[in-house]
């Protein structure tokens, strides 16, 4: 647990986006006890109202309360980035261990199929995905579903070069040599020494789920009836909400996203110096 | 040297063909035939013609060569992506989807350069003069906070900050379109260009003020590492003007992981600012592909998206032809592998 502290300490970022990210998990979480899940919804508040007594946070053009929005939606968006950001960095793990440490045909095939799939924009890709299963619902889960097609690579990638680099230190060859097999290495001896970097993955893999699934909604593809944040935004555009002046319409839901990213990749920045020991401090 | 080239060509085709590819496999996944579901719509509501609505379907039909077998169906499609035959849009049939796509990309592809060259060459500049030791540290302290947060978001969230305060609110700049409404699009006379570059103010700003505080902050990164090497010690030892180290010794070493970043941003950036085309009302090839996904445009779609993967890889190839010749380690290595 000091050693937690300390780590802090040298590393405000890590800290500070901590603190930002559950903050924002306990605004969703605590609000949830208070506010009704129906005034998220359409039809549920008089329309435009600035923020005042009745609601806090006002109201939108659709007549929804923006505080419900903003903690069901935190949630909602939160919810996509994890599912995204989940699958891709489980399929990630598989493919980077499996093509890093046992390396031959298989990783060739791997690291050239992600060549080229990370230099085909994966949003116009998303773009495709979505429009053709437009015809099904798009709620949160199948959106993060659909955004996980294209959070894989990244993450396998970087993966497969940590688990290269580690393949040939002493501690595995000590392994090999103490007589344990290849899947025993691998989850003994190289799992627990890249939990570190799994973790900084895991938050960068959520934050591209978070980016993809936002551009996605602010151009109206995904549920237009849930109170996702990007969908927030895109009824911000379609209203014109600039253009009658409903600055809290604009502003917050552009401030918890904007908390949100920055906690994501405050947590990954913070978690660089243990992630990869080569950059470690001179003390 | 050739077998770089050779290789890089290779990989450029891998990548269009993937796209092309997806783009066909994808909406035989679903078995259903949207236009004829569309055309249906449109007959009904928009009073479509029946005999335009026919060779629309006729058209989509042929294209996809929806009758013949699956492989003949697939070699026929690559074969009019490479022709850059994409067919009608839909609701502007007799407009072709490349017609339209050169008449709206025409609008966007001046802005972007710009402000992509923009972005990058101030970024850099900005982030090598954030990391040099004698960059003084307040200067560091107060910019590096909202670059990260400025760094982190989507590029439509910039927009939305900057179209309500800069152009509602303060009334600095025209709140959206490409070119003023009273004008006529005419790229030969000045008053449209100044009408256009007006109109370009807050797009640019957008793409700077995310991408060049990303760029700034891994230049930064990276220049703390240069400034810790041996020949930037010895350049110092040996008593160089600082501005000769500055921009000799320290911003060409650090300079170089910034231009592969380039090539791998690209990507997000067109794409980003695709997406912020919309919030700016900006009828470039973005607000096309907005228009198109809302109105299930498939052609248009389709074809949007297959151009802009193309122009991005294309794009991309060029920059890795250029990257031997600033970092002459890069052919050394293919030449041996």
């Amino acid at each position: 647990m000091k050693g937690f502290w300390d780590y802090v300490k040298r590393n405000p970022s890590f800290g500070i986006g901590l603190m930002i990210l559950i903050g924002l998990l306990l605004f969703s979480g605590a609000g949830r006890l208070f506010v009704d899940k129906k005034l998220a919804y359409e039809q549920t508040a008089s329309l435009n109202v600035p923020p005042g007594k009745a609601h806090p946070f006002g109201t939108d053009s659709l007549g929804r309360d923006l505080l419900a929005i903003m903690i069901y939606g935190t949630g909602m968006t939160l919810q996509i980035g994890a599912i995204a950001g989940g699958i891709g960095l489980g399929v990630g793990i598989v493919l980077g261990f499996v093509a890093g440490y046992y390396g031959g045909l298989f990783d060739t095939i791997v690291t050239s199929v992600i060549d080229v799939y990370m230099t085909v924009p994966s949003f116009l890709v998303l773009i495709l995905i979505a429009t053709t299963f437009s015809h099904v619902t798009l709620g949160v889960t199948e959106m993060g579903l659909i955004v996980a097609f294209v959070s894989w690579a990244g993450s396998a990638r970087s993966i497969r070069a940590q688990v290269l680099t580690m393949r040939e230190r002493p501690f595995v060859m000590m392994a090999k040599l103490s007589g344990m097999g290849s899947f025993e290495i691998v989850m003994k001896e190289l799992v627990p020494n890249l939990l570190p970097f799994l973790v900084m993955s895991l938050s960068q893999a959520v934050y591209g789920g978070i980016m993809s699934s936002l551009g996605l909604e602010a151009l109206g593809i995904g549920s237009r009836r849930q109170p996702t944040m990007g969908m927030t935004l895109f009824y911000v555009n379609y209203y014109s909400a600039f253009l009658l002046g409903l600055w809290w319409w604009i502003l917050e839901p552009v401030a918890v996203i904007a908390l949100t990213l920055t906690s994501l990749v405050l947590i990954s920045m913070g978690l660089d110096e243990i992630a990869n020991p080569r950059r470690r401090r001179k003390v | 040297m050739r077998k770089y080239v050779i290789r890089r060509v290779f990989f450029l085709f891998m990548v269009i063909w993937t796209a092309a590819s997806i783009n066909f496999i994808l909406p035989h996944l679903t078995g259903r035939d949207p236009v004829k579901e569309m055309m249906g719509q449109r007959i009904a509501s928009q009073g479509l013609k029946q005999e335009d609505a026919m060779i629309l379907i006729n058209q989509y039909h042929s294209m996809l060569g929806l009758d013949k077998p699956l492989v003949q169906q697939y070699f026929t499609y690559i074969g009019n992506c490479l022709r850059l035959n994409f067919g009608y849009s839909i609701p502007n049939y007799p407009r072709t989807v490349m017609n339209m796509i050169i008449s709206r990309g025409r609008l966007s592809l001046p802005f972007l350069a710009v402000a992509i060259f923009i972005a990058f060459v101030g970024g850099v500049l900005l982030g090598a003069f954030m990391g040099w030791n004698k960059c003084p540290h307040w200067l560091n302290n107060l910019l590096v906070p909202p670059m990260l947060a400025f760094a982190s978001v989507p590029q439509f969230l910039v927009a939305l900050i900057l179209i309500y305060f800069v152009a509602f609110r303060w009334r600095l700049a025209p709140m959206g379109g490409a070119f003023p409404r009273t004008m006529v699009e005419d790229w030969s006379s000045v008053k449209f260009l100044l009408g256009y570059a007006k109109h370009a103010v807050l797009p640019i700003l957008t793409v700077v003020l995310v991408e060049a505080s990303g760029w700034a902050l891994s230049m930064r990164a990276m220049m703390v590492t240069v400034e810790g090497e041996d020949y930037a010690t010895f350049a110092e030892a040996r008593g160089l003007k600082s501005g000769r180290i500055f921009f000799r010794y320290l911003v060409r070493n650090a300079l170089l992981p910034s231009l592969t970043g380039l090539a791998l941003r690209l990507g997000f950036i067109i794409t980003g600012a695709a997406v912020a085309e919309n919030y700016f009302n900006y009828n470039g090839i973005g607000q096309t592909l907005g228009a198109a996904i809302g109105n299930f445009d498939y052609f248009l779609l389709y074809g949007i998206v297959i151009i802009m993967v193309m122009s991005i890889a294309l794009a991309t190839f060029v920059m890795d032809l250029i990257y031997p010749l600033l970092d002459p380690r890069i052919t050394y290595r293919a030449q041996r592998g």
